[in-house]
Order: C-alpha cells, then structure tokens, then sequence
C-alpha cells in the first residue's frame, strides 16, 4: 500500500519543484508525515518544559550546582549510549529495507537494549538524588523548585525512552512475524532519533551546566 | 521501501562520521563544562553546539536530508519560530530576578 502511495507521490510531478507533488507534495507514506507531526508536536512539549527550567533558574539567585564529576561521567556515558543506539537503529531500518528480516530484529533489539541501559543509568542517578534529599519541591541547597525541574525535564524523557523500548520491540516481533513493514521499522526509528535529540539539549542544561566545579 | 529506495540515503561512511562526530561534539561540551567562562557564554556555546548536533540527528538519522524539501518547509521553520517565541517568557523571569534583588 505505502509504494503505491508513493508511487502516486512522485508519479506526474517535476521533481525539481518544491510543492510538485500535487495531491502528495511531500511523496512520503502517511505514516510516516503522522510520526513527523507528531514529532514536531512533541518537541514542542519538551521545549516548553524546557522553557520552564529556564524562566526558574533565571529567576532564581542561586541555583543549585549538585552534580559532580561520577554524575556528569554517567551521563556523558548515558549520551554515549543513546547516540550508539540511534546508529544501531539506522542499520534496523536499513536491514529491514533490505528484507533482512533477521538483521533488522537483532539491530532493533540492540536499539532497545540501549534504551535500557540509558534507563538503567538514569534510575541509578535518580535514587542517588533522592537519597540525598532531594525532592519535588524541597532539597537541601534551597532554589526548591530545583527538584521539580529537575525531574520533570528527565522524567518525561525517561518516560520516552522506556515507551520507546516498548514500541521497538513491538515493532521487532511484528516485523520477524510479518505483520509490520519496513516501513513501520522506518517509521519508529524517526521517533527513537527524536529521543535522542531531544537528550542532546538535557544532558548541556541539565548536568554540564549543574557541574560542581572543584 | 520503494520510497526510500529511490532517494540516494547515507551510507556507512557517513552514518558513522556522523556518529563520532556526535560523540567528539559530546566531549567538547564536557571539556568546555569544565572552562571558567560565565554562565551566559557557556550556554550560548553549548547550545550552538547542541543544535548542531540535533540538526545532524535530523538531516542524516531521521534521514530528512534526503527526503523532499518540501517536508523540511513544513515542518522546521515553524517549529523554529515557535521556540523564537516562546522566549519572550524569559523577560519576565529576568524580571523576577531583579524584584528579588530589590527586597533583599
């Protein structure tokens, strides 16, 4: 069904022009514009939580500076992870638009595993927080909002990452039993990257930027 | 897929360029983290860097760069302007700050 589409897309248009594409000016499946909407929509959401981190720290005297060096070491390694699985995703899809079907399940297995170390780590980071007092809206360097912008900002990407996970390996079983296409690994991957990048601006203004300095 | 497959994607030697490239901007940041520069001029670093970063993510990862540009059109720049906007709550967080100063 998504080649026909496609087909239709590029069918009778002239390829150098922008909007050329007619009923399909973008020639891709819909699925994949819903994931790409629903990206654009999403990203939304975490810059406004962002935005909150922002606006409180920037109202406040003194924001706390928690995170010393085994902290910021976890989450470089964290960083490391998910940049590794979002390669590691790019050969799923690439395996599954070859019909690799075995490659395609092993490479978005190794994606979630990824996510699972990332979780792993993170939920390590958070208990250390927590057992040093920390909390929503008290904490024992003052600022207390520290606490809810803190988990806000990593809760709801960790929420991501661990729905992520759920979804690879639905999309994993699904592929090696047929009933998803490669387009649907495609189409995951676009939000597994997502996550990712999303990662790419927590990890400067949540940790390296709460560094203790020495 | 017939849909990627007519579009040339990023082989091998780009997806792992990109990839170190990713790790090596990640070590930047943590190198820079610990400079002694103002808070301000650190932020602004790390936030070129940073959308640096997202913008490979997006061009070679999620593979935007080889679709049509007319999804890039769609959906970037007013993603763009929306953040633009939604700093105008900075001015009141700066505000906040300052009424604070005063009744100390």
């Amino acid at each position: 069904m998504s080649s026909s589409i496609s087909a239709a897309g590029r069918g009778g248009h002239d390829a150098d022009a922008l909007w050329g594409g007619d009923a399909l000016p973008y020639a891709v499946p819909s699925k994949k514009l819903g994931m790409w909407l629903f990206i654009v929509s999403d990203a939304i959401t975490f810059s406004a939580v962002i935005f909150a981190y922002g606006y409180l720290r920037l109202a406040s005297s003194a924001w706390p500076r928690p995170f010393e060096t085994p902290s910021i070491v976890n989450a470089t390694v964290m960083t490391f992870v998910l940049l590794s699985s979002s390669v590691a995703m790019v050969l799923a899809v690439r395996a599954s638009a070859l019909g690799k079907v075995s490659g395609a399940v092993g490479w978005l297995v190794a994606t979630a595993l990824g996510g699972v170390i990332f979780d792993v780590l993170h939920i390590r980071e958070w208990l250390g927080l927590i057992g040093e007092g920390v909390r929503p809206f008290h904490n024992p360097w003052g600022t207390p909002m520290f606490g809810a912008a803190f988990f806000t900002m990593t809760g709801l990407h960790m929420l991501h990452v661990t729905i992520g996970v759920v979804y690879l390996l639905i999309i994993a079983v699904g592929f090696r039993r047929r009933k998803f296409s490669a387009l649907d690994v495609e189409v995951s991957g676009l939000y597994w990257h997502f996550v990712d990048l999303v990662w790419m601006f927590i990890f400067p203004l949540v940790y390296l930027l709460s560094a203790k300095m020495a | 897929m017939e849909h990627t497959a007519h579009a040339e994607t990023a082989g091998n030697k780009i997806i792992f360029s990109v990839w170190f490239g990713l790790l090596g901007l990640t070590v930047l940041e943590l190198v820079l983290a610990y400079r002694d520069l103002p808070l301000e001029t650190m932020l602004s670093i790390l936030m070129v860097l940073s959308v640096f970063k997202a913008a490979l993510i997006i061009a070679y990862f999620m593979h935007l760069r080889y679709e049509r540009a007319s999804l890039f059109v769609t959906l970037i720049p007013a993603l763009v302007f929306v953040l633009i906007m939604m700093t105008a709550i900075f001015a009141d967080g700066s505000r906040l700050a300052h009424m604070r100063s005063l009744l100390q």
